[in-house]
């Protein structure tokens, strides 16, 4: 195998299996991302505010989710999804794609409300203290001066999920949900050009990831400036 | 002064983990009063002043404030809040906010007054503070005794009945020092009464009609000025002032 057949061999699956790989293969990842990182914000955001409650047991039971997810592989939490949801709501007929989704956006939550939550901690006491002076309620002093501060510290880290999520969508190519990494099985499968495909795959990923990464710094260098 | 007595505290007592801060705080303020506290570092001064509006909340005892208990469970404390104006050290003035934004938030979302009110009011009190040309500025581009001067106008534009002060100017460089004693002393001139934790000694002693010397958590001595600047009776308050004066 010399390196002008593998770059022959890329070109012609590139030539006959383009559809599978951009329109297939990206649409699908980019979906699952998207859905795992708008559901698991606005579910890890929900997480976050109960984790600050002033109730004992909201904030445990919130801890103790948290760690149970960080502590266990991905790969296992897609299996339980992909077994369990289905039979707790059959009524909805949820295919393999949605149970991998919810899957998704579960593990997401719990990262997710951990970046919040570090990011609201890091504004500075004082700021919370001083509205509360003026007398505004704890919910007046989240939204108006609380939040708006923490969304800086937010974002970026945010935006890095993102592309953690991406990369980790991967996973779901286990129960062939058509994400990129299905499309390589299945050129693998049809070609038996393992390394071709996985290149084309590779490269794919890092041009999405690396190119998500750039435009965060860019957001991120603006944030500061108004700083 | 009048005789109404405005704040009144009742065996203040809080620890904060096994370490008791306040053993047991009883004072009142009166309407009009300037009161300074002074004492040592870690003696309980600020811990006082931030009971005295529940920022922090006292283990026992009671604050009673226009007559009304307030430390007591199911007290709507904003409502009392709002009439306490409070100063800080570190400004806490609100960086993603205009000047302007600052000081209308708060009468603005708590519907103290209409909109336009809030910015006539606003732009009378940076125009009193000399800050009327920063209006429109985000804090950043403020000098800290401007911040300082902010944060004062800020909590004036809720019209409080009582402004307490922590330690206001100790985190000022040396030149902005006297802006904003400036500013607090003509406060105390126009008869608002004033809580000032300071370590200004010569300030509480021009302004104060009464200065408080607090250690170990306790009221050790208390009294006018110059009685207590020049002839403190307890030998803890006369150690303190030979380190300090």
């Amino acid at each position: 195998m010399t390196l002008t057949t593998v770059l022959q061999n890329i070109i012609k699956l590139l030539a006959k299996y383009w559809d599978v790989f951009l329109l297939k293969g990206v649409s699908v990842t980019l979906a699952l991302s998207a859905i795992t990182v708008t559901f698991g914000a606005l579910l890890g955001s929900l997480l976050a505010l109960m984790k600050m409650s002033r109730l004992g047991l909201l904030r445990f039971l919130v801890t103790a989710f948290v760690e149970v997810i960080r502590g266990t592989p991905m790969l296992l939490q897609l299996y339980v999804g992909y077994f369990i949801v289905p039979l707790l709501v059959p009524s909805l007929g949820l295919g393999t794609f949605a149970s991998i989704s919810v899957a998704l956006v579960i593990n997401s939550a719990a990262y997710v409300s951990e970046i919040i939550r570090s990011g609201i901690q890091a504004v500075d006491p004082g700021q919370g203290e001083a509205a509360r002076s003026l007398g505004l309620s704890r919910g007046q002093t989240m939204r108006r001066v609380i939040l708006p501060q923490a969304v800086k510290n937010i974002l970026p880290a945010l935006g890095n999920e993102f592309v953690t999520i991406i990369k980790e969508t991967s996973l779901a190519s286990t129960f062939f949900v058509g994400d990129l990494m299905t499309s390589y099985l299945i050129v693998k499968g049809a070609t038996y050009l393992a390394f071709e495909s996985l290149i084309i795959v590779g490269v794919i990923y890092f041009l999405l990831t690396f190119s998500l990464s750039k435009l965060i710094g860019v957001y991120e260098r603006r944030l500061k400036q108004s700083d | 002064m009048t005789d109404r007595v405005l704040i009144e505290t009742i065996a203040l007592k809080k620890s904060f983990g096994p370490l008791p801060v306040l053993k047991g705080v009883d004072l009142q303020v009166h309407q009009g009063e300037a009161l300074s506290v002074i004492g040592p570092s870690g003696g309980g001064k600020s811990t006082f002043l931030r009971c005295l509006n529940l920022l922090e909340t006292p283990d026992s005892g009671d604050v009673i404030f226009e007559g009304q208990r307030i430390n007591r469970k199911g007290t709507d404390v904003d409502k009392y809040r709002q009439k306490m104006g409070m100063v800080f050290q570190h400004f806490n003035v609100f960086p993603h906010m205009t000047v302007r934004e600052n000081i209308t938030l708060a009468p603005t979302l708590l519907k103290k007054q209409t909109r336009a009110a809030a910015e006539a009011k606003a732009e009378q009190l940076l125009d009193r503070v000399g800050l009327l040309d920063k209006r429109d500025e985000y804090p950043r581009k403020l000098s800290g005794g401007q911040k300082q001067r902010l944060a004062i106008v800020r909590a004036l534009a809720m019209e409080p009945d009582v402004m307490l002060f922590d330690e206001p100017t100790s985190a000022l460089d040396p030149e902005m020092v006297g802006e904003v004693l400036d500013l607090i002393r003509a406060l105390v001139k126009s008869g608002m009464t004033t809580v000032i934790v300071t370590h200004e000694m010569g300030f509480a002693r021009e302004v104060s009609g009464r200065i408080l010397f607090m250690a170990d958590g306790q009221i050790v001595e208390q009294g006018p000025p110059a009685q207590l600047l020049e002839h403190p009776r307890e030998q803890r308050t006369a150690d303190f002032l030979s380190k300090v004066l």
